[in-house]
C-alpha cells in the first residue's frame, strides 16, 4: 500500500516527477501552472536536486535542456505565454535528443487569454508548436491520479526514446484535489536512459546503428561530444544540404511513430456497443464519462474514447471506431481543434460532430447529452 | 618550444568557417593556450555557445561542447553549471548574441553570479547573417539595416555585465594577444560569472562597409585606440576620449550562485537539533 494524499493535479505532477527520479527543475511563474514549482522548490532541495526559477520561459528550458544533458531527468512546467516560449528551445531537445519532460497546464488564449480559466487550446501547439518536422509525445491525463502516473509515464518515455515529452492537461484538472495513492518505490517501472557501452572514442552521439534510439553519454562523463541545433552527421557535427538530413528526420519520426503500440495509451467506457462514441480527453473526459451513463439510462448505446496519449495521435483506434459507430462526438475547451484530427481518422465513415466552448467553463455532461441525442 | 594546438583541435574539424582575416582564429588559440595553462582536462570542461560565427568555435574544440539556440547559451549553461558545479562551464557568444537577444539572460547571469566564464567577442556587428547592427554598432557607422548611418544607441558590455553583478569584468583585444591569454586564464580562474569582452574585428560585414582598407586595419584601429584601464584612468577625460579601456575592468568578492544554493539544500537536509 503506498501512501494516500489529497492533492491538487499540479502537486501530483511534481509527486509523479520525484516518484520518476526528477533531481532538476526549472521555471518561471505563470497561472495555473505554478504550484507544480512551488511544490518542487520545496521538495527538491530536499532530496539535494535542484530548482531554479529562471528569467523566463526561454531560459528554464534551455537549462532543463542543460542539466538533462549533464544527466539529470530535468522538468519545467508552464501554461499558455509560457508555452509559447518555449517552443524553439523544445525544437532544440527533440532535434539533440533530449530527454526532458514539459508540463502545460492549458488556460485560454491567445495572448494573455484567461489565465485562470481551463483551456485544451494547446493541443495543436504541442504537436505543430516548433518550427520544422519533428517527433512528439504528448500526454493528457484527466485526473489527479493520471497526472501523478503520466507524468511518471512521460519521464519514462522520454528517457526510452530520448526525446522530450509533454504532458497537457488544463486549468481545472491541474487545480482539482483528489484523493490520490502514490504507489510505494518500486511499483511503478521507472526507466533511465541507455548511456553508452563503447568506448568514449567509439561513441557517436547520434549513430542511428546502434538502433533508432542511440545511447546517450552525459556531459562530463569522459564521452566528450558535440552537441548543435544544427542538422547533425552521426558524430554531431553539422552537416548542410545532404541526404542524411532527410534520413535522420526520418529516423526520428519513426522513432515515435514506430513505437505507437508502445507509446499510445487510452481508456475505453461502454464502447464495446456503442452508436454513438465520445472522443475526449482531460476534463472533457470526466464530462463525457457522465455524458454516457446519462445516455446509457436512457436506453442510448454510447460510449467514451478518452485518449492518454494524444500525440501521436491514435488514428488506427479512431479509423476502426468510425467503421462501427454512427457518430463521433468531440468535446473540447476550444473552438475546434482535435476534431480535425478525429475526422482525418474517420475519412467520412461517420459523422464527427464537435462541442466547443471557451468560455472559460468546463463542457457540461448535459451539453454532451444532448449532442449524443441529436447524433444518435 | 611551439604550442601544440593540435591536442585540443577536433580531427578532421577543420578548416573552420571563418572568413579570411576574422580575427576568431586568434581569440580561439588564445583560449586554448589559457584552458592548457590552467591544466584543465578536457572532460572537465564545457564550451557552450548560441548561434552566430562566434558561436561556431566551440565545434572544433575537443571539450564537451554544446551550440545552443541564438543568445540562449547562458540558460543553457546555467543547468549545465547547476547540474554540476564542480565542472569548469564556459559560455562564448557573438555581441549579439549575448546582449541583444540573449540580454536579458546576460543580464540575469550576471545578477546570480553564477560561476560561468562568459567571453563576448564583440565585432561590432551580427557577422553571421551578412552585417546587420548590433547593440555595439558604433552610431553612425554602416550597417546592412543602418544603410544611412546607424542611429541606435550602444551597450558598453563591461558597463552593463558590472552594472547587472558580474563579480569579474574585462576587455581584451585580438591585436593585444598575450594580454588576452592573461586576462581569459583570470577569467577562468575567477570564481563567479566573469565576462570577459574581446573586441574583435569582421572585415567582410563591418569592415568592409566602414572604410577599413583590410583586416590588418581594423587590428591596428585596435591598437592606436585602446588604452591599459591603468593608463587610462591616470588620463583627463580629453586625452581618452574616443578610446576604450582594456584590462581587468572591475572585481569583487561576491557568492557565487551553486555555492549559495548547495549551502542551502546541505542546511535544509540536516535533522533539525533538539529532535530524535
Ligand atoms: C531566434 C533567431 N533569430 C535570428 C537568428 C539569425 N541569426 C543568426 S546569427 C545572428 C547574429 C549573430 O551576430 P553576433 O551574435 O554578433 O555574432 P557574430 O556572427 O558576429 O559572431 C542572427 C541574427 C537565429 N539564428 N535565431
Ligand atoms: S562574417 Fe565576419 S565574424 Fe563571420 S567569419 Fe566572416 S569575418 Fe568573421
Amino acid at each position: 500500500m503506498g501512501t494516500l494524499k489529497l492533492l491538487q493535479g499540479n502537486e501530483a505532477c511534481a509527486e509523479g516527477a520525484l516518484y520518476a527520479g526528477c533531481t532538476f527543475f526549472a521555471g518561471y511563474p505563470i497561472t495555473p501552472s505554478t504550484e507544480v514549482a512551488e511544490y518542487l522548490s520545496r521538495r527538491l532541495p530536499l532530496i539535494g536536486g535542484a530548482f531554479i526559477q529562471m528569467e523566463d520561459e526561454i531560459a528554464a528550458m534551455g537549462a532543463v535542456i542543460g542539466a538533462s544533458l549533464a544527466g539529470k531527468k530535468s522538468l519545467t512546467a508552464t501554461s499558455g505565454p509560457g508555452f509559447s516560449l518555449k517552443q524553439e528551445n523544445m525544437g532544440f531537445g527533440m532535434l539533440c535528443e533530449v530527454p526532458c519532460v514539459i508540463v502545460d497546464v492549458m488556460r485560454g488564449g491567445p495572448s494573455t487569454g484567461v489565465p485562470t480559466g481551463p483551456s485544451q487550446s494547446d493541443i495543436m501547439q504541442c504537436k505543430w508548436g516548433t518550427h520544422g518536422d519533428h517527433p512528439v509525445i504528448c500526454l493528457t491525463p484527466g485526473y489527479v491520479q493520471e497526472i501523478f502516473s503520466e507524468t511518471v509515464r512521460a519521464f519514462n518515455l522520454s528517457e526510452r526514446y530520448r526525446t522530450p515529452v509533454i504532458v497537457a492537461f488544463d486549468e481545472i484538472i491541474g487545480h482539482m484535489r483528489e484523493k490520490i495513492e502514490i504507489p510505494d518505490k518500486g511499483v511503478l517501472e521507472v526507466e533511465n536512459r541507455k548511456r553508452p557501452t563503447c568506448s568514449p572514442a567509439e561513441y557517436k552521439p547520434f549513430d542511428e546503428t546502434k538502433g533508432d534510439v542511440p545511447p546517450v553519454a552525459d556531459f562530463f562523463s569522459g564521452y566528450r561530444q558535440h552537441i548543435t541545433g544544427l542538422n547533425h552527421h552521426s558524430d554531431g557535427f553539422p552537416v548542410n544540404a545532404h541526404p542524411r538530413i532527410h534520413t535522420d528526420e526520418q529516423r526520428l519520426i519513426r522513432k515515435v511513430e514506430g513505437n505507437r503500440k508502445d507509446i499510445i495509451r487510452y481508456e475505453t467506457f461502454m464502447l464495446e456497443d456503442a452508436e454513438v462514441a465520445i472522443f475526449a480527453y482531460g476534463v472533457s473526459g470526466r464530462s463525457g464519462k457522465n455524458a454516457v451513463e446519462q445516455a446509457r439510462a436512457a436506453g442510448i448505446k454510447a460510449g467514451l474514447f478518452r485518449p492518454l496519449t494524444i500525440w501521436p495521435f491514435p488514428e488506427d483506434e479512431v479509423a476502426a471506431l468510425a467503421s462501427r459507430v454512427r457518430a463521433i462526438v468531440v468535446p473540447e475547451l476550444s473552438l475546434g481543434q482535435i476534431i480535425f484530427e478525429v475526422e482525418r481518422c474517420a475519412k467520412g465513415k461517420c459523422r464527427v460532430e464537435g462541442i466547443y466552448r471557451v468560455d472559460g467553463d468546463p463542457i457540461t455532461p448535459e451539453q454532451i447529452f444532448d449532442k449524443i441525442k441529436e447524433v444518435k | 618550444m611551439s604550442f601544440n594546438y593540435d591536442q585540443y583541435i577536433r580531427g578532421g574539424k577543420l578548416p573552420h568557417i571563418w572568413c579570411p582575416g576574422c580575427t576568431y582564429g586568434i581569440v580561439f588559440k588564445s583560449l586554448l593556450r589559457a584552458v592548457d595553462f590552467l591544466k584543465i582536462q578536457k572532460d572537465d570542461i564545457a564550451l557552450v555557445s548560441g548561434i552566430g560565427c562566434a558561436s561556431r568555435l566551440p565545434g572544433y574544440v575537443d571539450w564537451n561542447t554544446l551550440h545552443t539556440t541564438h543568445g540562449r547559451a547562458l540558460p543553457f549553461a546555467t543547468g549545465l553549471k547547476l547540474s554540476c558545479p564542480d565542472k569548469k562551464v564556459m559560455v562564448i557568444s557573438g555581441d549579439g548574441d549575448a546582449t541583444a537577444i540573449g540580454g536579458n539572460h546576460f543580464i540575469h547571469a550576471c545578477r546570480r553570479n553564477i560561476d560561468i566564464t562568459t567571453i563576448v567577442l564583440n565585432n561590432f556587428i551580427y557577422g553571421m547573417t551578412g552585417g546587420q547592427h548590433s547593440p555595439t554598432t558604433p552610431v553612425g557607422h554602416l550597417a546592412s539595416t543602418m544603410p544611412y548611418g546607424n542611429v541606435d544607441p550602444n551597450f558598453n558590455i563591461p558597463d552593463l555585465a558590472k552594472g547587472a553583478g558580474a563579480s569579474w569584468v574585462g576587455r581584451g583585444t585580438a591585436y593585444h594577444v598575450p594580454a588576452l591569454d592573461k586576462l581569459i586564464i583570470e577569467a577562468i580562474q575567477h570564481k563567479g560569472m566573469s565576462v570577459l569582452e574581446i573586441i574583435n574585428a569582421c572585415p567582410t560585414t563591418y569592415g568592409r562597409r566602414n572604410k577599413f582598407k583590410s583586416a590588418t586595419d581594423q587590428l591596428l584601429w585596435m591598437k592606436d585606440n585602446s588604452l591599459p584601464i591603468t593608463a587610462f584612468d591616470k588620463l583627463p577625460p580629453e586625452k581618452t576620449a574616443g578610446k576604450f579601456p582594456t584590462g581587468v575592468l572591475f572585481k569583487k568578492e561576491a557568492p557565487e550562485y551553486c555555492d549559495t544554493y548547495y549551502a542551502m539544500v546541505e542546511r535544509v537536509r540536516k535533522p533539525k537539533e533538539g529532535r530524535a
